[in-house]
């Protein structure tokens, strides 16, 4: 299966704006930062939620904890995928007990992932609150899942892929819509 | 970026680091790095085995071997079932064949496999299309052994490529000096096996090991020693006199570590014979990671089962 890269719908400078304007909307929502921290999903929401802490510590001066969930293990299609996923270690690193989560992904689209994550995340504690932020929200739910922090919102079409690069895992920042060619 | 690499796992059995590529027994030793997280958690269990059963089908007695095994399975989730060869119908005579096909009319899906004969992992994985895990095979094979032996000292030391590694003890009938001699020498490490001549199986230094009967030169210049144990009630036997005699020649005192790395890494696959092949102040002192390498055990059999059990079948 070929890809074929269609339109950019977000660069650098529109990603760095979406990451800013999440953190105003986080902090105007949690008041305040000292109970809340961010957990990204491997690999990509992690590279995320740092560079969303940083821009949480840019405004309030203080950067909340970031820890990084793999959920390879409770994917629910272990038995179906075609390449094994390469199971990684989790790192969190502060007890998720009491607090409040931003659970933080790339993409959200069928929302499978998430229900991994909420599982996964709850073998770890109690947290008060869970919520949700995505740098791109392209629709298709397969689940009753919804983000309460949204980069932007894209419709898609099924057979288009959403595909998030940034510089940590790509060598550069930019959100594109590839279309399989075939 | 390296964690993104994909690796396509096509081995549904895991009977030893002899049939294992270097990349193989790296993703083993990556996978289980991963599982060895989720062992420190409060909640040490993930689903990733969720629905599956898995059986221990131990010919030989086995405790540690076993309940390892078996913590791994259920940490994941699967259902255990153990089978024990004095309580089943092998001793009404039903072949090793037999055994695999009505568990696997059972609908298993995984069997972990011990046996006393040389080879027997490999007639069962062959007749069956369950995975089969050995757990130690004869004078074969204990290649979950050997992976977690390998990923202690990795651990331990940061690489396997380039490192000294001592295997001392009864070479000549022991299956876990066997598959840690194929795991190191694949990974780049310099072995050597050191045990009296009598121990030492012929031709064995077509494996790429050095061998010596020189115990003081085995531990020269070692990052690290695995000191096997010595079974003189039974391989061993007529070997040596006494106890007391082989701890003079062959076995790992304070005296003889001084002379070793101060850094000195040393492992036991365990039980111990404390005063036979090492002694108390050794096998608990700075330099011993034996209990380590019990706990790394559960990581690296969860790893094993894990992608034996999603490898992807040809």
């Amino acid at each position: 299966m070929t890809l074929k890269e269609k339109a950019k719908i977000l660069d650098k400078d529109s990603i760095e704006k979406a990451l800013k304007r999440m953190a105003h909307e986080i902090i105007e929502n949690v008041k305040t930062m000292d109970d809340t921290a961010l957990i990204g999903i491997k690999n990509r929401g992690s590279h995320i939620a740092e560079k969303l802490a940083d821009k949480i510590k840019d405004i309030v001066g203080k950067r909340p904890p970031v820890g990084a969930l793999d959920i390879t293990l409770y994917r629910d299609d272990l038995t179906q995928v075609s390449e094994q996923p390469i199971v990684h270690s989790t790192e969190i690193a502060f007890d998720i007990e009491g607090k409040r989560i931003i659970l933080v992904d790339d993409v959200l689209f069928t929302g499978r992932t998430i229900r991994c994550a909420l599982d996964a995340l709850i073998d770890f504690g109690r947290p008060k609150q869970i919520q949700l932020a995505v740098l791109v929200d392209r629709g298709h739910r397969e689940l009753p899942i919804k983000a309460d922090y949204v980069g932007k919102n894209v419709p898609t079409a099924i057979k288009e892929l959403v595909e998030v690069r940034l510089k940590e895992s790509d060598g550069k920042d930019e959100v594109v819509i590839l279309e399989k060619a075939d | 970026m390296t964690n993104e690499k994909k690796m396509v796992w096509t081995k549904k059995d895991i009977i030893g680091l002899e049939y294992l590529s270097k990349e193989e027994i790296e993703h083993i030793l990556y996978t289980a790095s991963s599982f060895k997280e989720v062992t420190t958690r409060q909640i040490k269990k993930v689903p990733a085995l969720r629905g599956k059963t898995v059986v221990n089908l131990f010919y030989e007695p086995s405790t540690r071997t076993r309940i390892s095994f078996e913590l791994a399975a259920k940490r994941l989730s699967a259902d255990v079932i153990n089978v024990a060869v004095e309580a089943s119908s092998v001793r009404k005579g039903e072949t090793l064949i037999d055994t695999g096909k009505n568990i696997e009319a059972l609908k298993i899906d995984i069997i972990v496999v011990r046996h006393d004969c040389s080879g027997a992992p490999n007639i069962l994985a062959r007749s069956v299309k369950a995975s089969v895990v050995n757990a130690g095979d004869g004078w074969h094979e204990h290649p979950t052994q050997a992976l977690l032996d390998i990923f202690t000292l990795k651990s331990k030391l940061g690489r396997i490529q380039g490192l000294n590694v001592s295997i001392i003890g009864d070479i000549a009938h022991s299956r876990v000096a066997r598959s840690n001699m194929w795991g190191l020498t694949k990974l780049g490490a310099n072995v050597t096996v050191c045990a009296p001549k009598i121990l030492i199986p012929e031709g064995i230094e077509k494996m790429g090991v050095k061998v010596t009967n020189d115990i003081d030169e085995a531990i020269r210049g070692a990052d690290a020693i695995n000191v096997l144990r010595m079974q003189l009630e039974r391989d061993a036997a007529g070997v040596f006199p006494s106890k007391v005699d082989f701890f003079k020649q062959y076995g790992i005192s304070e005296e003889r570590l001084k002379k070793c790395k101060k850094d000195i890494v040393v492992m036991h696959p365990g039980p111990i014979n404390r005063g036979v092949e090492m002694s108390s102040g050794v096998a608990d002192g700075q330099n011993s990671v034996i209990l380590e390498q019990v706990t790394n055990g559960i990581a690296v059999r969860m790893a094993v089962l894990y992608l034996a059990a999603h490898a992807k079948r040809q």
